[in-house]
């Protein structure tokens, strides 16, 4: 006997809190097995805002950007630099201005790195405007790997970027006095910094979630879907194509550069290797298994395939100790094949992604 | 001047190896309008698989002479690579030929990713060493030094190419190529079957492709997973220079790209004040296939693109 | 229809163009076509295949750049350079290959059409994140401009349904309800009765009558001699990208030099 419950608008609110309690609570479950997990949850939510962004350039408007990583790197970079030592310690004429060293606040991070991303959007999209489908993606995988490239060879003559060793000693988040890089100490209870910044995450990933939707639902997103499905006649239906392609590529490129601040200040820490051609591919893979276009499948198909290897990672080996015997497959290497075959099962048997059609 | 001349030659010598990987992508691009991702996998299958054979070669018959060592070696290699290639067409391209463009570029990346973890861990994580199998004693030409293993990229794409230009041309299969490329659906009723000429031309580019991985083993004596990625890329914007789908412009924008790679590396620290190093070399390509998208996209010798109607 | 009100009135002429030509290399496929559409009017424009028909519809919709040619639409001087500004200025088309926004619904295909008759902060992406009021109430505007088109063309009960899932015969009017949602001073039609079978046919004329009767001025492209003759007010025939004949369907009909293009049939192609 299944249990049938009528979809009214009451229901569905006491759907949203129960999930809300569920997501609050899970990392206090999580943490029963350590950090690592509760960790786990915050890249999670990092890669479901990530996907998110992609999902408007890929999935609403159909480009395929194959160096997405270029707009995480900026944002990480752009927080790495104007909170911690490190150009500080390159330049006498911050040193004599921030006498007390270089600190940005959330409130002015968030979105200078939103807009510093968009820029960078705007940018890649100019040159890629009329390209069709394969080119475009081979020239953004290019852009995304010349950025990688400069990141990582800007520490000569002018020590920019600190080359492949990366900045490190970033400021963690700071809000009302309360630095996310210690845990909080509330009497009765104890939150782990891990699980401080998987809170923020978390309203950062909402954020994200419901302004996607509404793009959606609007003319920009009718806008989005019109070029995807067929431009030509969009134009003629008087759509400017070339502005809007542009605003696809700034608003994606806008949420990835959110995320990379984050993921900065969550990891104190920033290097090249972070923002590999692989890390753009797994984004798409993302997008793509959730259904181009349908924000609650890229969230779950974001989470699943973050989720899933991380989990492997850590129960990989002893889990193929105890059955096999020994480790033969090393967790990196099970993390590629699955996404692999998961983007060519996925295109071969349900291209619209495993949620399926919007509507039959 | 004699420095310049050397530049050119290592760039011919680079050149010739972009030209032949970049021949597959033309020639299926050309067919299908498919960028075949799995082609700089392909290279790198064909690298390790040579020198598996040559390992093994060296083991069993310590006295055997280098150049047998090789011509086995790639005689294992080529068969491998294309039978590697008709699968990865028959499986995962094919079912998707008449889905929306997306989904078999998508369907390729995922397989490169499997290919290249597929070869991670057979052939293990580090870079291994291909031996000298040719005499190293540079030989001189004109003022400038070619190593005996340089001349042999040069000859060898070049008795390949020449083969491959006058297979298209003069045999009947080029003939068919040339018909299926030109129009799929017009050429079957001609009593031509396109699956089986897909197949073939993927095969043939895939035996290019192992021929090359191997020259790029020998060339820089070191084999490694990841090392089909990078000039697979770069094989496919010299077939973007050259005019995508045109055989003879996938040779000449292999050619072309090696020497403004090599004259590009040796140069622009000059050019830059020092700014940008030789380290930067990997982006010219990009640049290249930036500039040529942007301000000739049909590229030196015109496209030669299939009629999707 | 919604929004007739700011129709030009009967008989000034919506679209004139003189000296009308374009070459494809060494293939003259317009020479010299002059033509002149008046408010209100059906006009037909047709000829054998490959006459130069479609590549005519592409250079008055911006689709391929004309090497000469003067425009005057509803008296302005027009300049069918970029494809978008051509809806802008008043001209919205279908395609003889219907192209349609497949994944989206049929009201939104035709939500779509009324992109460029919307404009405003409110209504871009400030508006649409805010859920602005101002927003809110454009978006309303729009859909339901675009419901009133579904069923003017009678497909209203399709709405919630993705275009590709309609029947050939409803996807043509699908694309006619979103080239109205444009508020076109002219409509330009592709063959829209291409594919149909006689009972589609008579549907797609009575509609093409109403649009008419409401005040629409429609050009049409079309191979079914017997639809062009029942519904033109003016027909003009091309032949080699050349004008052959123009005037009254009835005259036409009759002209030898029309006759002998079609090299005596009158099946239509």
């Amino acid at each position: 006997m299944s249990l049938q419950l009528p979809w009214t608008r009451k229901n569905a609110w006491i759907g949203v809190a129960l999930l809300a309690l569920a997501l609050l609570l899970l990392p206090f479950v999580a943490g029963l097995f350590g950090n690592a997990w509760i960790r786990i949850l915050a890249f999670a939510m990092l890669y479901v805002m990530l996907a998110l962004g992609l999902n408007i350039v890929v999935g609403y408007a159909g480009l395929l950007d194959l160096g997405y990583v270029a707009f995480y790197a900026v944002g990480a970079y752009m927080y790495a630099l104007l909170a911690s030592p490190h150009l500080f310690e390159q330049f006498e004429w911050i040193r004599q201005t921030f006498p007390d060293g270089l600190h940005s606040s959330i409130w002015m991070v968030i979105p200078l790195s939103a807009a510093l991303a968009a820029v960078f959007g705007v940018l890649l999209g100019f040159p890629v405007l009329r390209l069709r489908g394969d080119y475009l993606a081979i020239v953004t995988l290019g852009f995304g790997e010349i950025i990688r490239i400069f990141l990582n060879n800007l520490n000569a003559p002018i020590n920019f970027t600190n080359g492949p060793q990366g900045i490190s000693k970033i400021d963690p988040v700071q809000i009302g006095g309360i630095s996310f890089g210690r845990s909080l100490d509330l009497g009765f209870i104890t939150i782990p910094s891990v699980q401080l910044y998987y809170y923020l995450f978390l309203v950062l990933t909402v954020v994200v979630i419901v302004v996607s939707v509404r793009l959606q639902d609007s003319r920009v997103g009718r806008a989005w879907m019109a070029i995807r499905e067929d431009e030509i006649a969009a134009k003629a239906m008087g759509i400017h194509t070339r502005n809007v392609k542009l605003l696809a590529f700034a608003m994606g490129a806008s949420f990835g550069g959110v995320s990379g601040a984050m993921f900065a200040a969550f990891q104190g820490f920033v290097s090249p290797e972070s923002f590999v051609l692989m890390e753009s591919i797994v984004i798409v893979a993302m997008v793509v298994l959730g259904g181009m276009g349908n924000v609650a499948g890229v969230v779950l198909g974001a989470v699943l395939l973050y989720a899933i290897p991380e989990v492997l990672r850590l129960i990989a080996k002893p889990l193929q100790m105890a059955i096999i015997g020994d480790e033969v497959i090393a967790p990196e290497a099970l993390r590629m094949l699955l996404f692999g075959l998961a983007m060519v099962l996925i295109m071969l048997y349900r291209p619209h992604g495993f949620i399926g059609r919007r509507h039959a | 001047m004699d420095i310049f001349f050397q530049q050119i030659l290592n760039g011919l010598v680079l050149g010739s190896v972009y030209a032949l990987v970049a021949l597959g992508y033309t020639m299926v691009y050309g067919i299908l309008q498919l960028i075949n991702f799995t082609h700089g996998e392909v290279l790198m299958i064909g690298a390790m698989v040579s020198m598996t054979m040559v390992m093994l070669l060296q083991s069993l018959f310590p006295e055997l002479h280098g150049v047998w060592i090789m011509i086995m070696a790639v005689a294992v290699a080529i068969p491998v690579c294309m039978v590697l290639s008709a699968t990865i067409e028959r499986v995962a391209y094919r079912p998707l030929r008449n889905a929306p463009r997306l989904a078999p570029l998508i369907t390729a990346i995922g397989l490169a990713i499997v290919l290249q973890t597929l070869a991670m861990m057979i052939w293990g994580p580090n870079p291994k060493v291909f031996p000298d199998l040719l005499p190293t004693t540079p030989i001189e030409i004109g003022g400038a030094f070619l190593a005996p293993k340089q001349l042999l990229i040069l000859v060898v794409s070049a008795v390949l190419m020449t083969g491959l230009i006058i297979l298209i041309q003069t045999t009947s299969l080029g003939r068919s190529m040339r018909a299926v490329s030109e129009n799929p659906k017009i050429a079957l009723l001609m009593g031509i079957n396109p699956d089986r000429i897909i197949a073939i031309t993927f095969m043939i580019g895939a035996a290019l492709a192992a021929v090359a991985g191997m020259l790029v083993a020998m060339n820089y004596n070191i084999v490694h997973f990841t090392m089909g990625f990078i000039p697979g890329l770069k094989a496919f914007t010299a077939a973007v220079l050259g005019g995508i789908g045109n055989v003879p412009g996938a040779v000449l924008g292999g050619l072309l790209l090696g020497i403004i790679e090599s004259l590009g590396a040796g140069y622009v620290g000059d050019l830059t004040g020092g700014f940008l190093g030789s380290h930067y070399q990997d982006i010219f390509a990009f640049a290249v296939l930036i500039l040529v998208l942007l301000f000739r996209p049909s590229g030196l010798l015109g496209e030669r693109v299939a009629d999707r109607a | 229809m919604p929004d007739a009100a700011s129709l030009p009135p009967e008989g000034t002429p919506i679209l004139k163009a003189f000296g009308v030509s374009k070459r494809f290399g060494g293939l003259t496929a317009l020479d010299d076509v002059a033509i002149s559409i008046d408010a209100g009017q059906i006009y037909g424009l047709i000829g054998p295949n490959g006459a130069g028909k479609t590549t005519f519809f592409n250079v008055i919709t911006g689709l391929y750049t004309p090497d000469g040619g003067v425009f005057l639409l509803n008296g302005q001087a027009y300049s069918p350079s970029t494809v978008h500004r051509v809806a802008e200025a008043g001209i919205a088309r279908t395609f003889q290959n219907i192209r349609l926004f497949a994944e989206m619904t049929a009201l939104e295909n035709v939500m779509v059409g009324r992109h460029v008759r919307t404009h405003g902060l409110h209504a871009g992406v400030i508006g649409a994140v805010l859920r602005t009021a101002a927003f809110k109430a454009s978006e309303a505007a729009i859909k339901d401009h675009a419901m009133q088109l579904l069923q003017y063309v009678g497909i209203d009960r399709y709405a919630q349904s993705l275009a590709r899932t309609l029947s050939y015969g409803d996807q043509r009017r699908l694309e006619i309800a979103r080239a109205l949602a444009t508020e076109p001073v002219l409509l330009a039609l592709d063959e829209p009765a291409a594919g149909m079978n006689a009972t589609e046919k008579n549907g797609l004329r009575d509609l093409l009558r109403k649009i008419q009767a409401d005040g629409k001025t429609i050009l049409l492209i079309e191979h079914d001699v017997k639809l062009v003759m029942g519904l033109c007010d003016r027909v003009t025939v091309l032949d080699y990208g050349k004008v052959i004949a123009q005037g009254l369907p009835a005259a036409v009909q009759s002209d030898p030099a029309v006759v002998e293009a079609y090299l005596g049939t009158q099946a239509h192609a």
